[in-house]
């Protein structure tokens, strides 16, 4: 269980701290206690001489779980042998509650918000265990305006919802459209060999939704899920399979938003949920099999000599002609003792950055199945060091209007009894974005 | 040093810098770095030219960048270009660079070496002292090996600056210190110690540190400096405060040059020209008494000055260790500082005194302070300064002013710091052991000790308790009323349940008598701890119960009742197993006698080192412990590396002994033999514990537990001399008859037969022998027709056994002095075999045939294989006991010729008849003959083990001994090979 809760500035100064435990303070024997549980964390991970790399950290028997987000470092700190992935579980989802009530995470803002963050951290922690942090729910009784003269069946309604089955929604939603967005947000990653062999290569991707839905509506989502299909398939219906012509995808594990009733989905494979109001993450999931890879990186490393070095770089789009890609960005590392570069490309903009001992080279767009190329030559000083360059891989960053893992959402269903509207009245927007995660090719 | 004017300033530089501190995060100044790496770079880039002051800002840089820690792989060109610069600044950058960044890079080091060595023979004084620092900054094996040669010319050149030689006396001494086998001596040496005249007070200072480090390695070669340093410092002394102008510190003529000197001199011995000595000590007089005088300033500096060169001084004076006057005037000082405000003086003054106690001028003067001292251990607020008051307060005790001394340690000993207690601890141990007059307070202050600080009593403390209460009777009915009444306490220490089971199981019956402590209530008052102890101590207190069966046999039901509940006869500790188990039979077994015997209380213990000393020894190092301890320790050297290898390399024989000597006494080793235990190593006794049967025991062939072997036995036996020999003859005994030895030859495997037999006289003779007990039955026949007049006979034991230290005891009973012709008359001759022996006794016969003197004597053919006891064993126990007996002269062999047939049945008949048993099926060639036995006599048992193996072809036989006793292996040796 958590034992506390500290957010620092990138001084490391402590801007919010919320202790739920008292065992965290115990472990270094003093009066004060807690207060140095956080130095020890400022010491060992804010300032440590080289750069913590683990988002876990052990001093003294007392865990650290931190995730950092722009300056600004949240930890979590135990003492007990907790699930770690619940602690980062909950320190995400305390990073997009913040969001979604002040914007971007930065020391200012939680300057100006601490009394709200506290709050929250109120709310969401109770002696350490997570409870309720699910936005929309939060929203309704941890409000930044002034408090409302509130009549006595809406307080009620909030123990009622707090309480309740349906703790993310509340009930008595109406608009006048009902409408709903789906996003298909992928990040595709990659590690391949100069020779172009797939070293290792997955995507993550989530299913985020915003939905403005009336009543309390049950809704059904599909997608191409290779399971569901080929139980289709053998169920009759194996025409509908064979005409989308796309083949299924197979996932390798996925989680969903607590709406999603599970146990369904474990009979029937079938997801189905009655969904927050607002926007919110329904599912995420990772595949490995049959990724198609937007973009290959074709490197050519020459050294002429001890004080020169030839590269050349030649990217390929291979996804069909009609999409583009967007802000693709090609980095390529240089040796530490580059002392001067000229970079030659047909398309974009290249530049040698020195502060990151990298060739950055931008393009805007790019459509499918093209290709571009850029050629440097990197004039490097001679060193003492007999030390021979790491060569460091190039990487790259991209955005790309359809899903590489492959996955195609077949139907959102939405019912709602109660109401007169049909799933036909519902406006639904699907949009696939894939992006680069880390996608790297040796050279 | 020339200013840097402000042009020099290097913007560039200071804009990076506040850039780099300006940085909020890491990351932002790694970005910062990389792009001032990347501008570096391209700047020395080869084709261009860089003026001196970009070179040198960009090298700065490059320092600067280091410092913070980043990998720097050039700019070391630009850094060694920096050195032939004929400007200051860009030299001193240069030498900085290099003096930080410096690697064993080869090419590069030879520039450098060469820069350095350009700006050595330059005439420039600036020059010269960066390059000596640099030399000294960096200090590596390559500088002392390019330059080990070129620095002492620079120290001792007459034409070399002041400021040059302060530099390189100290670049010298880094140089030595790294590379001392590098710094050769030679004639700069002595020369080197006339820098002590130097007019320079800064190079005089230099060349001292200089000195005084070479002086160590070669005392003999600097021997002469001891003069120039005494009349150094005695002008130092008596100068005025203002005559040495810079070298004034606080109105304190140059403080530190006296004290280098005072330290100098602390490596040598006392002057022995007179002159010379006079005014060291004249110096040392004056030195104390300024530290009488007011002070002249109030500033803390003054007095640390002060300070400093008086506890030089007395430091110098303890060195010494010849003026009692001065050793007084040094304790009567350091006594008033022990009083100062300052902590810091507080604690030297402590430290010093201890080593004042050690000497033997001023241990009075140092005792007078002992109340102050006292004081300081419960008052002081520094830790500290309180370690060193008890340091001081165990320096200082003697026999006058132990008990105050230890009581004060005590009573501190419950509120001292945990850092310090187990030291105190043995300190107390070791004071109270040293100085007990009375061994009751001996007693009482240890368990007085264990019950204040238990936890930090080590093992060797309570083991010594025993020891000493083991070896005084005086104290050890009052150890056991001591003990008894500490462990009446609710909570007692394991240590002192250890103590207590010990003491009790051992004298618990001299309190017996006592209602109160009678046997049932000690019992249970011992046992009511047992649960709450370790495996140890519980092994210890189940020893402690079997005694107490010994002791009191009306406590036996209720102990075997313990011994037999399963928490103890079925314990998962196989130690604990087995001693309830073991001593659950023994105590249903045995009689009382043999557990009395068994059980006897332990022998004294061999006096020795105490161990406890040996241990603070240990941790405190050599150094720390006083001088007196020293030569103790070295006095007791042997002893001291004795104590020190028993543990688990101890033979199988030791371990038996420590177990046996653990449990009960040194007779049930044999029980014990089988299981060394990790602690069973109680006392840390040695091998040469004087249970003296513990060497005999483990070579005995017998499973004889219960036999009363011990070590007093044969001089008891010297009482029986009166019995030994029947009246004394008239005449002289004649001389053996030369054939006795064959005579008795005949006797070895057989014991009847005719001893002798001539015209007149045959001597028939019978005898049965059992364990170390014989019977002889001589017949005497008169072969002739006359009487024999005056008939004598006498037995003499020759050599040997007429010793001292008699062999044989043999009693006989007197024959009628008439021999009636034809008549046979017999005698009887009790013999004991008291040890064993080599030479036969001897038999004198006298009587008149004829009126003619007749004198005869032979020997009694009682050998050593009489008191064969025959050993049935099988192979393997005997192969076992075979190697155990393998040192080389418990071993006898002999090769020798058949004399007689070697038919098989005749043999056995003989080994048979050797009195020893005929092991079959035991040697792997059949041919061979093994056999085994036990000699018995009154004070031992020799076990015996034989091989023959016949050579039927060679009509040879080898023949092959081992005993326990290596005489017993080379007499049967020598008997039987006559046999076969």
């Amino acid at each position: 269980m958590i034992g506390g809760l500290f957010i620092y500035n990138h001084k490391g100064e402590v801007l919010i701290s919320r202790v739920y435990r008292d065992d965290i303070g115990y472990v270094f024997q003093d009066v004060v206690g807690w207060r140095n549980a956080v130095d020890a964390f400022r010491v060992n991970v804010i300032h440590a001489r080289q750069q913590v790399r683990s988002p876990v950290t052990n001093i003294a028997r007392t865990s650290f779980f931190h995730v950092k987000r722009s300056n600004i470092w949240l930890a979590a700190v135990t003492k007990q042998n907790v699930n770690a992935a619940m602690v980062f579980e909950f320190l995400y989802k305390m990073c997009d509650v913040m969001t979604a009530y002040f914007g971007k995470i930065s020391e200012e803002n939680i300057k100006n918000n601490f009394v709200l963050i506290y709050e929250l951290l109120d709310e969401i922690l109770d002696f350490g265990y997570p409870q309720n942090s699910e936005t929309g729910a939060l929203k309704t009784f941890i409000t930044q305006q002034g408090i409302k003269g509130q009549t006595k069946e809406e307080q009620s309604q909030i123990t009622s919802q707090v309480t309740g089955q349906i703790g993310w929604r509340r009930e008595g939603i109406k608009y006048r459209r009902n409408e709903l967005f789906l996003d298909v947000l992928e990040s595709v990653n990659l590690l391949m060999s100069p020779q172009g062999q797939v070293l290792s290569a997955h995507v993550s991707g989530r299913v985020v939704m915003k939905s403005y839905l009336s009543g309390m509506p049950e809704c059904k989502f599909g997608m191409n899920d290779k399971i569901v299909i080929d139980k289709q398939g053998k169920g009759g219906a194996s025409d509908d399979a064979g005409k989308s012509g796309k083949q299924s995808i197979a996932i390798d594990d996925c989680t969903f938003h607590q709406c999603v009733r599970l146990s369904k989905f474990d009979s029937e494979r079938s997801i189905s949920f009655i969904p927050p109001d607002g926007e919110y993450e329904l599912m995420r999931y990772r595949t490995t099999k049959d990724i198609i890879l937007p973009f290959r990186v074709i490197p050519l490393v020459r050294e002429v000599g001890r004080t020169k070095l030839e590269v050349k770089v030649v990217i390929k789009s291979n996804f069909k002609p009609s999409l583009l890609a967007q802000k693709i960005e090609v980095r390529i590392p240089t040796p530490l003792n580059t002392s001067g570069v000229q970079v030659i490309c047909m398309k974009g903009k290249a530049k040698y950055k020195a502060s990151e001992n990298a060739i950055v080279w931008k393009i805007k767009r790019m459509a499918g199945m093209k290709e571009s190329q850029i050629s440097a030559e990197i004039e490097l000083l001679p060193t003492n060091d007999k030390k021979k360059w790491a060569r460091p891989p190039i990487s790259m960053n991209f955005e790309v209007p359809f899903a590489p893992s492959g996955l195609k959402v077949r139907y959102l269903k939405v019912f709602e009894s109660k109401l007169n509207y049909s799933d036909h009245d519902v406006i639904k927007w699907v949009r696939y974005i894939g992006r680069s995660g880390i996608y790297e090719t040796r050279c | 040093m020339p200013a840097v004017s402000k042009g020099d300033g290097m913007r560039g530089l200071a804009v990076f810098i506040s850039d780099i501190r300006n940085c909020k995060s890491k990351e932002a100044e790694i970005k910062r770095i990389n792009k001032e790496l990347a501008n570096i770079r391209s700047k020395f880039k080869g084709d261009k030219a860089l003026d001196g002051y970009s070179k040198k800002k960009y090298v700065c840089k490059l320092l600067f960048i280091f410092l913070l820690g980043h990998d720097i792989d050039f700019g070391h060109m630009e850094a060694v270009n920096l050195l032939s610069s004929n400007k200051y600044t860009e030299k001193q950058i240069g030498y900085l660079f290099i003096s930080v960044l410096v690697n064993s890079n080869s090419e590069l080091i030879r520039l450098i070496n060469n820069a350095i060595k350009n700006d050595l023979s330059s005439r420039n004084p600036t020059f010269m002292c960066l390059a000596l620092h640099c030399i000294a900054n960096v200090g590596s094996r390559e500088m002392a090996e390019a330059f080990a040669s070129e620095i002492p010319r620079i120290l001792v050149a007459g034409d070399t600056m002041d400021s040059v030689k302060q530099s390189a006396a100290l670049c010298l001494l880094r140089l030595y210190k790294t590379s001392p086998d590098l710094v050769l001596m030679g004639e700069w040496t002595s020369r080197v110690v006339h820098l002590l005249n130097d007019q320079h007070m800064g190079v005089v200072t230099a060349a001292i540190s200089l000195i005084t480090c070479l002086s160590q390695k070669n005392p003999d070669e600097f021997k002469t400096c001891v003069s120039l340093a005494v009349s150094r410092l005695s002008r130092i002394v008596s100068s005025a405060s203002t005559d040495l102008q810079d070298y004034t510190y606080y109105f304190v003529p140059a403080p530190w040059l006296s004290c280098k000197l005072l330290r100098l001199l602390q490596c040598y011995p006392p002057p022995e020209d007179g002159a010379v000595k006079g005014r060291l000590v004249e110096c040392l007089e004056t030195i104390l008494n300024k530290a009488q005088e007011p002070p002249k300033s109030k500033k803390v500096q003054h007095s640390n000055a002060k300070n400093a060169i008086l506890f030089e001084a007395i430091s110098l004076i303890i060195h010494y260790d010849s003026e009692p006057n001065l050793l007084v005037r040094a304790c009567n000082q350091l006594g008033q500082f022990l009083q100062h405000r300052e902590t810091n003086l507080r604690y030297l003054a402590l430290e010093s005194m201890c080593t004042l106690a050690s000497s033997e001028f001023s241990h009075e003067a140092v005792k007078t302070h002992i109340e102050t001292v006292i004081n300081a251990l419960k008052t002081e607020r520094d830790v500290s300064v309180r370690q060193r008051a008890a340091d001081l307060l165990y320096a200082m005790c003697d026999r006058s002013n132990a008990k105050q001394i230890v009581a004060e340690m005590l009573s501190y000993l419950e509120t001292a710091d945990y850092s310090i207690r187990e030291e105190m601890v043995l300190k107390v141990a070791i004071l109270a052991e040293k100085y007990a007059v009375d061994y009751s307070w001996y007693v009482d202050t240890i368990l007085n000790l264990i019950r204040i600080a238990g936890d930090y009593v080590s093992e060797e403390v309570w083991y010594r308790v025993i020891q000493i209460v083991i070896n005084r009777d005086d104290v050890q009915g009052y150890a056991a009323k001591t003990v008894f009444e500490a462990l009446q306490a609710p909570a007692c220490h394991e240590n002192m349940v250890k103590v207590g089971g010990y003491i009790l199981g051992e004298f618990g019956n001299l309190i017996a008598g006592d209602p109160r402590s009678s046997p049932l209530v000690q019992f249970n008052l011992l046992h009511s701890k047992f649960h709450l102890c370790s495996v140890p101590t519980r092994a210890l207190l189940l020893s402690a119960y079997i005694k107490f069966i010994n002791l009191f046999p009306e406590t036996k039901a209720t102990i075997q009742e313990v011994l037999r509940c399963d928490s103890q006869i079925r314990n998962s500790d196989v130690e604990l197993q087995q001693r309830a188990v073991e001593y659950l039979k023994l105590s249903s077994i045995a009689s009382t006698d043999v557990l009395a015997t068994v059980l006897e209380e332990m022998p004294p213990f061999p006096e020795r080192e105490s161990s406890i000393l040996a241990k603070l020894k240990k941790k405190k190092g050599p150094g720390a412990v006083s001088v007196t301890e020293l030569e103790d320790s070295k006095r007791e050297g042997g002893e001291l590396n004795g104590g020190g290898d028993r543990g688990p390399d101890t033979s199988a024989m030791s371990a038996s002994n420590a177990v046996s000597r653990h449990s009960v006494t040194s007779n049930l080793s044999y029980v014990f033999q089988s299981t060394p235990s990790p602690s069973a190593d109680l006392l840390g006794i040695r091998s040469s514990a004087p249970a003296g049967t513990a060497p005999a025991s483990a070579g005995n062939l017998l499973v004889d537990v219960f036999s009363e072997a011990g070590p007093a036995a044969p001089s008891a036996a010297v009482n029986d001399d009166g019995f030994l020999s029947s009246a004394p003859p008239s005449e002289d005994p004649a001389p053996p008859l030369s054939e006795a030895d064959e005579l008795l030859n005949k006797f070895v495997c057989k014991n009847n037969g005719v001893l002798f037999e001539n015209q007149l006289l045959q001597i028939g003779i019978k005898s049965e022998y059992r364990q170390n007990l014989g019977r002889m039955y001589l017949f005497y026949g008169n072969k002739t027709s006359v009487q024999f007049a005056s008939f004598t006979t006498s037995v003499s034991c020759p050599g040997e056994l007429q010793s001292h230290i008699l062999s044989l005891n043999v009693q006989t009973k007197q024959v009628e002095p008439l021999v009636e012709g034809g008549a046979q008359i017999q005698q009887v001759l009790n013999i004991e075999c008291l040890t064993d022996f080599s030479d036969a006794p001897l038999l004198n016969i006298k009587f008149r045939y004829g009126g003619a003197l007749q004198n005869l004597t032979l020997k009694l053919p009682v050998t050593i294989n009489k008191f064969f006891q025959p050993t049935e064993m099988s192979s393997h126990d005997f192969f076992q006991r075979w190697k155990q007996l393998s040192q080389p002269q418990q071993e006898a062999q002999k090769i020798f010729k058949a004399n007689h047939s070697m038919d098989t049945e005749v043999l056995k008949a003989k080994l048979l008849g050797l009195g020893t048993a005929l092991l079959d099926n035991v040697d792997p060639n059949p041919e061979n003959y093994v056999c085994a036995g036990v000699i018995q006599t009154k004070g031992q048992q020799v076990g015996c083990l034989l091989r023959l193996e016949p050579n039927a072809q060679a009509q040879m036989y080898r023949l092959t001994l081992r005993c326990s006793k290596d005489s017993v292996s080379r007499r049967l040796c020598e008997l039987l090979a006559e046999q076969f």
